[in-house]
């Protein structure tokens, strides 16, 4: 019992971090609709900025205050205010990308004010970080995780009091019910929205600064997994019941001490399913819980008595422009590829060629967001897989790398179609959540035994060699990598010409009407998640072929959401998108290189900006903008006189 | 045996039951009525019938095959069309397209290796699609977006879309909501063709009883989750369980 206490007590102060995020969340989605997927760049947001008041000499009160009481709650409404408010009867996925916009572009937004050189020991909130203040079954308390269970208690009571005792709380409490009922009892329900956020904020940016010194640095990507332990939490309540998402978080985070304690210390297990954990629970709560998958099905709490979500804007199209898009397309590709070939310097080259990898693994986006509605947020993971299969084949049993390339995309392909087979019971939010799990899950376990990613070290990955040529320069690999993306390009456009296509966007349009015609949705997901992924891979392994050696660090998750943000940017319908992609990816990183290394966070913010205008350009913004152009410009052409 | 004969569909949500021992028989080519008050259970046994929703009791054959475990796909497959309450189109597809990708996984030679080979040339105009489309009236509007056409066009397209897939049984899911007078007019008397140009089975959830009537031969009553009387409209109207159901209890 002694050892069993000694291992869950140091869990509390992690469970306390995630019942507050899971409380939060669980406010505004019951009370808004939408999933703040920005919840866990809100809780960064304040620790950072708490970090950075208490290092400038500020004292602790003063910090908490700016951080915690003042900018949190003043981020998270202008937020709701300026975006959220606007898409709460939106599709699901216009929800999510916006969301996820959010959650890209704010990190990096204050990387960019604050600087980004590595923040070191994060201060503890109240008592002091060192000293231990008494022992309980074994464990020495040290200020830290004691002030962390204290403040989390008092917060709790202060918020349940509030909420039972004050009018304010009981109208919060009805909207968590039933928003439409609040309104329909006569009562402001923007002005209860808004106290909402505020508390949900405020809860999220006290989580961040009590969970920043529980870590040796303070990153990120941390606080991405403390939004799934806290979404998990969440889940754990159906997404509905407060109190269950509060013990939830609780629990999960003595669970995960546990399990640190019980599984044999140095192993893969102890080092890798502890912090995945989480993830773990997500996917596993998700595929069994019926009452959360129905839920999540038919996406939103306001379903069935807000009127049906608007169509998505229509795209500048119409017949004339698609063929002179599609013809400028041709003409464009074919100049960058003399180009290359003749006189783009060979450091371009090699940049420009990167663009090629990442275009293919941007199809894979097209292909299964743009083409079919699905999101998926765990191509960056895929990617890998086709990379660490190429890698793995190539060095250790002396394959080609040509074999290594197709066997990538096999091998991602298969695990792709295993993915979305448990994933064809979810839909929208909940498949979203379960990649993005799985793609953490990879990145925690998967990814660091030494037959797969290696771990931080990596494995190298050889040039390929076809009888006498070897694909060592540049400008060979270049046509190679130019080569695939053709012919990763057909295959894409072959399935959208073909009934698969057709099958796929009326899938996009209404899964309930597409079965009710004959279409096998099941077999029609496993299908267009087995492709992506064989893309990825592919894109991945061409990656990897082309850097040398290459590490998970290369397709962590984060990286995921911003090839989705990135191409929901730059065009998500077409294969020209793809390519806009993953050539302004590229390009505009190898821009940024020249300025100072904090502005290089300008990339993450543009295209995080980007996906919020998702809602307005279905399409992506770059390329209704490039549409606009040409629709001007031939319009001019042909009728002189109506542009003044 | 009759096309359809689904026997003792029971349905509860949580404590609420939505059908209670309902059976229904429909034969080939028949139009039947599905009336009731609003909360009856009309939609929730429609949803049943075509795998939408499961439930739990009864038995339903389709064809002499009983169908109550295929998925809604493989009942759309042997013949059972359907449209619905809240129109649900294909956003970003015109009519036509509407109508040629019903009849694409018709002709289920949707092979992915196929489209990787090009054999599957899947906007060639078909002549199914276009006879269709004059008979619906939706020629002159077939290559607008959806999203630009009317409640009463939209519609037509759910129906086209349905009976390109050559059904035998039609469940059409309150057709007139949405419609004006003249719209609702016009859209039974299309029906009323279709029938008699294909012999579809129909079953109609309906609140316009006049519509009900220029369409069908007999209908069921439903009311909380009880079928409670059937046969012809006028006569099962002129019942006093119906009206009871309808209007209340005198007291």
């Amino acid at each position: 019992m002694t050892q069993f206490l000694s291992y869950a007590i140091p869990g509390l102060p992690y469970g306390c971090v995630f019942a507050l995020m899971a409380v939060g969340l669980v406010l505004t989605y019951q009370t808004s609709g939408v999933f703040n997927l920005a919840y866990g760049a809100q809780a960064y947001a304040s620790a950072l900025i708490f970090y950075v008041c208490v290092n400038a000499g500020w004292p602790n009160w003063a910090g908490f205050l700016t951080a915690v009481v003042v900018v949190a709650p003043l981020l998270g409404l202008a937020m709701d205010r300026f975006l959220y408010r606007f898409i709460r009867s939106a599709p699901v996925l216009v929800k999510l990308v916006s969301a996820l916009g959010m959650l890209i572009a704010i990190p990096s937004a204050l990387q960019l004010i604050f600087g980004n050189e590595a923040r070191l020991a994060p201060p503890s909130l109240w008592l002091a970080p060192g000293s231990v203040y008494f022992h309980l079954a074994g464990d020495a308390i040290n200020g830290t995780e004691l002030s962390t269970v204290i403040v989390t208690l008092a917060v709790v009571l202060l918020a349940s009091l509030m909420s039972h005792f004050t009018q304010i709380g009981l109208r919060m409490r009805a909207m968590a019910e039933s928003p439409r009922m609040v309104q329909l009892a006569g009562i402001n329900s923007e002005r209860v929205g808004v106290a909402i956020w505020v508390l949900s904020s405020f809860l999220a940016g006290l989580a961040g600064v009590l969970l920043a010194p529980l870590f040796a640095e303070l990153q990120a990507l941390n606080f991405t997994d403390l939004l799934v332990a806290a979404i998990a939490a969440a889940a754990l309540g159906s997404l509905t019941s407060l109190p269950l998402a509060f013990w939830g978080g609780i629990g999960l985070g003595v669970v995960q001490e546990l399990l640190g304690g019980y599984l044999p210390s140095g192993s893969v297990l102890s080092s890798g399913l502890r912090p995945a954990l989480p993830f773990v629970v997500l996917i596993g709560l998700l595929l069994a819980l019926p009452g959360l998958r129905e839920r999540w099905f038919h996406d939103d709490p306001l379903a069935g008595c807000d009127p049906p979500p608007p169509p998505m804007a229509a795209t500048i199209g119409g017949h004339g422009l698609e063929e002179l898009l599609r013809g400028g397309g041709w003409l464009v590709l074919a100049t960058f590829f003399v180009s290359c070939v003749t006189w783009v310097p060979s450091n371009w080259t090699f940049t420009l060629t990167q663009g090629i990898a990442y275009s293919i693994i941007f199809l894979s986006i097209v292909l299964l967001t743009g083409m079919s509605g699905q999101i998926s947020l765990c191509q960056a993971t895929f990617a890998g897989i086709g990379a660490f299969t190429c890698a793995q084949l190539a060095t250790h049993f002396g394959l080609s790398v040509f074999v290594g390339i197709v066997a990538g995309g096999a091998v991602a392909a298969a695990l792709g179609a295993v993915v979305a087979m448990p994933a064809l019971r979810l839909g929208g939010l909940a498949l979203a959540l379960a990649t993005l799990a799985f793609g953490l899950l990879a990145d925690n376990v998967g990814f660091q035994f030494s037959w797969s990613g290696n771990g931080e070290s990596g494995v190298n990955v050889p040039r390929p060699q076809l009888g006498s040529i070897e694909f060592t320069s540049g400008k060979a690999f270049f046509v190679l990598a130019f080569i695939l993306l053709i012919i990763c390009s057909a295959v894409v456009l072959a399935i959208r010409q073909g009934t698969t296509g057709r099958e796929l966007a009326a899938m996009r349009g209404s899964e309930l009407a597409a079965a009710s015609i004959g279409t096998n949705l099941a077999k029609l997901k496993v299908t267009v998640f087995a492709v992506a992924a064989a893309l990825a891979g592919v894109g991945g392994a061409l990656y990897g072929s082309l850097q040398g050696t290459v590490s998970p660090d290369d397709f962590n998750s984060l990286l995921s959401l911003v090839f989705m943000v990135v191409v929901v940017t730059t065009g998500v319908y077409t294969v020209q998108g793809a390519i806009q992609a993953g050539m302004a990816y590229v390009i505009l990183y190898q821009l940024l290189d020249y300025l100072p290394s904090q502005w290089r966070n300008l990339f993450p913010i543009l295209f995080g900006l980007g996906a919020i205008t998702y809602a307005l350009h279905p399409e992506g913004v770059v390329e209704w903008q490039k549409r606009r152009v040409v629709e001007v410009v031939v319009s001019w052409r042909k009728h002189p006189e109506t542009v003044g | 045996m009759a096309l359809l004969e689904a026997t003792g569909i029971s349905k509860r949500y949580g404590g609420i039951v939505a059908l209670d021992d309902v059976s229904v028989q429909i034969e080939t080519g028949e139009a039947v009525g599905l009336v009731g008050p609003n909360g009856a259970g009309k939609t929730t046994l429609f949803d049943c019938l075509n795998g939408v929703r499961h439930f739990d009791a009864g038995e339903i054959y389709f064809r002499s095959r009983r169908i109550d475990h295929l998925p809604v796909f493989e009942r759309a497959r042997l013949g059972i069309g359907r449209t619905f309450q809240r129109l649900e189109l294909f956003a970003g597809m015109s009519a036509r397209e509407h109508l040629m990708v019903a009849e694409r996984v018709h002709r289920a030679d949707g092979r992915l290796w196929k489209d990787m080979i090009g054999r599957a040339k899947a906007r060639a105009p078909v002549a199914r699609v276009e006879e269709l489309l004059v008979e619906l009236g939706l020629d002159a509007v077939a290559d607008d977006p959806i999203e630009s056409l009317s409640q009463g066009h939209g519609r037509l397209v759910e129906l086209g879309r349905a009976l390109v897939q050559e059904p035998q049984l039609l469940l059409l899911d309150e057709p007139s909501s949405g419609l004006d007078t003249r719209e609702a007019l016009s859209f039974s008397e299309v029906l009323v063709e279709v029938r008699a140009r294909r012999r579809t089975a129909m079953v109609l959830v309906e609140h316009d009883l006049d519509f009900v009537r220029r369409v069908v031969e007999r209908t069921y009553v439903l009311d909380f989750g009880r079928m409670i009387a059937s046969g012809g409209v006028d006569e099962v109207m002129a019942e006093p369980v119906v009206r009871r159901a309808y209007l209340g209890e005198a007291t």
